[in-house]
């Protein structure tokens, strides 16, 4: 086994223990900070498989995540939650995890080895990004000849922020109200 | 939101224009080096979700607000677009309205650049106008509960 392989094995397994961790604990604040640890583990299994655009982004969007949900924590005045354990639920979750390890290692009987993509696209894909004239391959998925997916997905952001507007506009709407109840 | 202590503000205020430097720079050689305008745009949201945090959502509040980074995001959507829509002065929608060399500079690949530049902007209008949004959401819920806001 080479040594980027047990690098990347190794950051994996750090990942699995701080996202249960994250699911175990009691405090909500570590359960976070380990929910952002999962994330900066993941950015640096981007950098070992060649993902560089991905692990920059990762990075920086974990980053502006785990601030938001720090602040909206510590906002709270209890931070601690309650475990339901009795035996169902216990056994519910051996049944659960049971499933989805013999479906793991179905699935993983059928992959093709790490590295190695069956499909044929790759040749052709490194032809149109040359004609696009970006030297980042990505980018010039992204822009050039898979545009119509970056305006879906802008268009779907823009919905999500337009919707946060909706949603979260208390203030205005709210002395509008009172003054109104004040009218009448 | 009141703010952070001295050396926070002392801090925030070195830094600030370095992040907003190395945003603007990942946004710009989006098709030269790993980055875009996804990338870039939520480093700048990050480094005035720093200016917010730092100094307060009022002061922030003052210069820009959220109407402000609204008008902003839209102009990027329709910036986006309009990239898209001037692809049919050469052909199709999303042809590219300019021709440049291949090679590691700067004015290469079409109009890959212009495009990640109005996705960059969108993002980070976008990001840092829902940050502000929770800010005030939550300034809101204390003065509901009536705690004075400050932590």
């Amino acid at each position: 086994m080479s040594e980027t392989l047990l690098i990347l094995y190794g950051v994996i397994c750090f990942m699995l223990v701080a996202a249960l961790v994250a699911v175990e604990t009691r405090d909500l604040l570590s359960s976070v900070l380990c929910l952002g640890a999962v994330g900066f583990g993941l950015a640096v299994v981007d950098l070992i498989v060649g993902a560089p655009d991905l692990a920059l982004t990762q990075v920086v969007v974990e980053i502006f995540a785990v601030v938001l949900l720090i602040r909206t924590v510590v906002a709270r005045e209890d931070t601690t939650r309650e475990f339901i354990r009795d035996t169902p639920h216990v056994a519910a979750m051996g049944a659960m995890i049971m499933g989805i390890l013999i479906g793991a290692y179905v699935c993983f009987q059928q992959l093709t080895p790490f590295g190695d993509p069956p499909m044929v696209m790759g040749a052709s894909y490194m032809r149109a990004a040359e004609e696009a004239g970006a030297t980042n391959l990505v980018t010039a998925v992204l822009l050039d000849f898979r545009a119509y997916d970056t305006l879906g997905e802008a268009t779907v952001i823009f919905a999500a922020i337009m919707g946060c507007y909706a949603l979260l506009r208390t203030r205005g709407r709210k002395e509008e109200h009172e003054g109104h109840d004040a009218d009448s | 939101m009141k703010g952070m202590t001295l050396i926070v503000k002392t801090m925030t205020a070195l830094l600030i224009g370095f992040i907003l430097l190395f945003g603007a720079y990942v946004i710009l050689t989006g098709h030269l080096s790993p980055g875009g305008g996804f990338a870039g745009g939520v480093i700048c949201a990050a480094g005035l979700l720093l200016v917010v945090l730092a100094f307060g959502a009022d002061i922030v509040r003052e210069r820009m607000g959220h109407r402000m980074a609204l008008l902003w995001e839209t102009l990027g959507a329709i910036g986006f677009l309009a990239i898209a829509a001037l692809g049919f002065i050469t052909g199709t929608f999303f042809a590219h309205f300019v021709r440049h060399g291949a090679g590691f500079r700067l004015f290469t690949g079409g109009s890959i650049l212009y495009s990640n530049l109005a996705i960059g902007l969108k993002v980070a209008a976008g990001l840092f106008g829902a940050f502000l949004m929770l800010a005030a959401f939550r300034e809101t819920e204390r003065t509901d509960r009536g705690e004075d806001g400050g932590d």
